[in-house]
């Protein structure tokens, strides 16, 4: 039995983890709260966000934190070009043919990449890469903090824009009645598109505050993909509190999972969660709507 | 009547190509189409027919491949044993799939998200237990013989894919005019009507799930003879998942000569690519997404359903023209 | 045989009672439908009309009571194995088979006791013509007009040969001259010895076709008996066109009553 000095260093960087996973969960309960689509190119969109940091860096020299400025504003529009040129118009009313489609883009936008940048994996190295923060009488690697922090202000940013504003308002009111939004004069299309490009553009801020800690391939998004629809049934479809809790409780499950069971059979614990809350509690453990 | 006459006309043509085609590349070719024709078949079978799509059908192919890989390699069981074994064992794990979600009403996107998840799952498995070579994968030792499944001649191993595609496709030509077929059509177009009519929606389910279990397992043990080598990534990795839907998606669902048509436009479209721009990695997969998209958006019921509509269309214009 | 009453008896409903939520569907409900008879439910917007009907074929599981067919206890049962003893029910909202032909649609209902798909295409041919679809058997079934789709219903649960239908609402949003067409086609089906419960909005023809009429308000039945009488009374009556209404009626029928005299 692995002692305290083994556990509390593992669920923090497991906090810290599971705050990116929430917060690419966020962008896709949003997205699914507001549309019903369950968006399958999640995760070769979020290698998109990654390489754009990732040659912002290395060719003009950009740090990543600053990236923050460029990248969520670009996948926003990338986004909402996406769903109003073709996520919106596949759906001939069957939700799978949403699913194949944003599978056809993952499967195109992945290969590109791979067409593009070769399988090699690519890192960047900014001055405190390797600084270290003692939390605890841990010590974590100081970029997967600032990550942890930023994840936190990203998801109550978004909440502020979904209580406090006009576009969040018609948002909410798409999620919950489709017909009345309609009636009242909201652009159905374009909210479903800011939606969209909202989801997405989180992406881009998790792109920006992972990449320091992390690495891109073209292949990068898979490990995310299943993940973040874990966290979104564990949550709730469509809860924004429940992406951020599951995401939470997912990193430190993989953490703990990696440490007592090894990192593969840590893994499976997360797809058996998965199949169990589908099976079992469509609606989530937390079972609550935007 | 006259469709299986089409279908035994169209297979005693397959079965001449060897003779026909002597090039073992262009072989080869024809081979992989005919397979990819199975694969998409047996994802017919439940996605096309019963409305049920799987994003994991490579559980059930993995699961075929390495069982007779296992059995030969780790217990020197003979291959033609193993080719049943592969099918009942692939059987076996789209019962416990089609339990696990059909009786707890499993549909739609959900029913897609779960198969995937029990696909990565094996794979893990696959990928960690020592009795599967794990990561480095499994080596079927050379060794060529009919008695042991393998041949040193691709028209032999092209007859064997059409063996198994022939049983695949007159299983689907059965649906379409049995009362299993007629029973599952109807829970895919509406389950609730399909219920008030005395049909159980789980156990039609689950004859289909089953069904389409056994051909992606037979198709996986062709490919472990054929290829002679497995690992996680192969097996149970999402390639053979997409490429299983994504033949009847782009033929045809529900349509028993869509996985065929389909099977022959990727194949032609991917060589086409071939020759064109050459052997580049991805290329193939992004034209194979971008079919998909290109399909979903503008013409869902696939190349089958555009002939159809084609052809009505001429129809409706010669009765104009009388 | 068992005794004369019990066996007059088809469909027993004693004490059914359901909940959705807060809500009260089905409050304490207990009827009858005899052997060989339409029989008639109905009552105003809401008033759970359909949800019985769910309940009794199985789509839904009551809170508390009983539903026997045949005197066999089927609470609780799935609506297959409920069709399968011979008790159909067709839909408010018409639910085709999309994108298969009518004929197909059909023998979805005749393949519940015939195996052979020749023998039941030949059976769906047959209902086809009884039901007046003889002419669109090969076209699709999403094609059809609201009055075909919605004997289209009738037709698939003739062929299932069912020994009661419950018919939820066949009528509604067809025009009177398609009323006209499809109310004999319910009274043959009558004369071929199936029972049907019929839930129908339109008046004239629950007076036509049926012998006993249930009336059902906010889940509970309230009034019962022959059509021609129902309609007259002041609970009915109330039930359907809002308090005070009947005693208003009551008087102008007084006051006209006694201009006459």
């Amino acid at each position: 039995m692995p002692d305290l000095a083994i556990i509390v260093p593992s669920v923090l960087n497991g906090l810290t983890t599971g705050a990116l996973y929430a917060l690419v969960a966020l962008g896709l309960t949003l997205i699914y709260g507001v549309l019903h689509i369950i968006n399958f190119a999640h995760g070769a969109l979020l290698m998109v966000g990654l390489y754009a940091v990732y040659f912002l860096h290395s060719s003009f020299g950009i740090d990543p934190y600053v990236s923050l400025l460029i990248v969520p504003p670009a996948m926003f529009a990338l986004g909402y070009a996406l769903q109003r040129g073709i996520i919106g118009r596949a759906s001939h009313g069957r939700d799978e043919n949403i699913l194949l489609v944003t599978l056809g883009l993952s499967i195109v936008i992945e290969n590109l990449a791979l067409f593009v940048f070769r399988s090699d994996t690519r890192s960047v190295d900014t001055p405190y890469s390797f600084e270290v923060v003692e939390i605890l009488g841990a010590f974590l690697p100081l970029p997967k903090v600032i990550a942890f922090a930023g994840a936190l202000v990203t998801a109550a940013l978004l909440w502020l824009l979904m209580s406090r504003t006009d576009l969040g308002r018609a948002i909410r009111a798409l999620a919950k009645e489709r017909k009345g939004a309609k009636l009242v004069g909201i652009d159905v299309d374009h909210v479903f598109a800011m939606s969209f490009g909202l989801g997405i553009a989180c992406l881009g801020v998790a792109a920006c505050l992972l990449l320091p800690s992390y690495y891109v391939t073209p292949q990068v998004g898979h490990g995310f993909v299943l993940i973040a629809f874990t966290i979104v049934v564990l949550g709730g479809m469509g809860s924004f509190v429940g992406a951020l809790v599951g995401g939470l409780i997912i990193g430190v499950v993989e953490a703990l999972g990696g440490l007592f069971l090894g990192e593969s059979l840590g893994q499976i614990g997360i797809f058996l969660i998965f199949i169990l809350v589908l099976v079992f509690r469509p609606t989530g453990l937390l079972g609550h709507k935007v | 009547m006259r469709q299986l006459a089409l279908l035994g006309l169209v297979f005693a043509a397959l079965f001449f190509v060897p003779f026909v085609v002597t090039s073992e590349a262009w072989q080869n070719t024809i081979l992989m189409t005919l397979y990819a024709a199975l694969l998409g078949q047996a994802w017919n079978i439940l996605g096309g027919y019963g409305g049920q799509f799987s994003f994991g059908h490579a559980a059930f192919f993995g699961t075929g491949a390495y069982t007779v890989a296992v059995l030969q390699v780790q217990l020197g069981v003979n291959p033609w044993i193993g080719l049943v074994a592969g099918g009942l064992m692939a059987v076996a794990v789209a019962a416990f799939i089609g339990f696990t979600t059909f009786r707890y009403g499993l549909r739609g996107s959900y029913f897609a998200l779960v198969t995937l998840a029990f696909a990565e799952v094996l794979r893990i498995l696959a990928n960690t237990v020592p009795f599967t070579g794990a990561g480095v994968g499994i080596l079927i030792p050379l060794d060529q013989s009919a008695a042991n499944l393998q041949f040193a001649s691709k028209a032999s191993y092209y007859w064997l894919v059409w063996a198994i595609a022939l049983a695949a496709f007159l299983t689907v030509w059965w649906i379409g005019h049995s009362r299993f077929g007629a029973r599952l059509m109807a829970v895919r177009d509406n389950e609730d009507a399909a219920r008030a009519l005395g049909v159980d929606p789980f156990a039609v389910k689950m004859r289909a799930i089953m069904l389409s279990g056994l051909f992606s397992g037979l198709a996986g043990v062709f490919y472990a003879q054929y290829f002679l080598y497995l690992d996680p990534a192969i097996a149970y990795g999402p390639a053979i998942s997409v490429e299983s839907l994504l033949v009847p998606i782009v033929g045809g669902m529900g349509t028993l000569f869509g996985p065929l048509l389909g099977a022959v436009a990727l194949h032609g479209v991917s060589e086409a690519s071939r020759a064109l721009i050459g052997d580049l990695p991805g290329i193939s997969l992004v034209l194979y997404g971008t079919i998909l998209i290109l399909m979903v958006l503008f013409a869902p019921r696939g190349l089958a359903g555009l002939v159809r509509r084609l052809s009505a269309r001429r129809n409706s214009r010669e009765t104009t023209n009388v | 045989m068992s005794e004369t009453a019990q066996s007059d008896t088809m469909l027993r409903v004693e004490g059914v009672s359901k909940s959705f939520g807060g809500l009260q569907a089905s409050k304490d409900i207990s009827m009858s439908v005899p052997r060989g008879k339409i029989t008639s439910l109905i009552g105003p917007n809401g008033a759970g009309k359909t949800t019985l009907f769910a309940l009794i074929t199985g789509f839904h599981k009551p809170d508390a009571g009983k539903v026997s067919f045949f005197g066999e206890d089927i609470t609780g049962m799935a609506p297959q194995d409920i069709a399968l003893r011979g008790m159909i029910r067709t839909f408010q909202i018409v639910q085709p088979f999309a994108g298969q032909s009518v004929r197909e649609n059909i023998a979805v209902g005749a393949h519940l006791h015939i195996r052979s798909r020749d023998a039941a295409l030949a059976k769906a041919e047959e209902v086809a013509r009884k039901v007046g679809l003889g002419d669109r058997l090969d076209m699709d079934a999403a094609a059809l007009t609201v009055a075909g789709r919605k004997r289209l219903e009738v037709a698939r649960a003739l062929a299932t040969d069912p020994k009661l239908i419950l018919f939820d609402e066949v009528l509604a949003g067809l025009n009177p001259s398609e009323i006209r067409d499809v109310i004999p086609v319910i009274r043959a089906i009558r004369d071929e010895g199936v029972t049907i419960l019929l839930i129908e909005h339109v008046m004239q023809a629950v007076m036509s076709l049926s012998e006993h009429t249930w009336v059902l308000n906010q889940g509970e039945l309230i009034a019962q008996g022959p059509p021609a009488e129902v309609v007259g009374d002041p609970l009915v009556i109330e039930a359907y066109l809002g308090k005070g209404m009947a005693e208003r009626i009551a008087r102008q029928r007084m006051t006209a009553g006694g201009a006459h005299a």
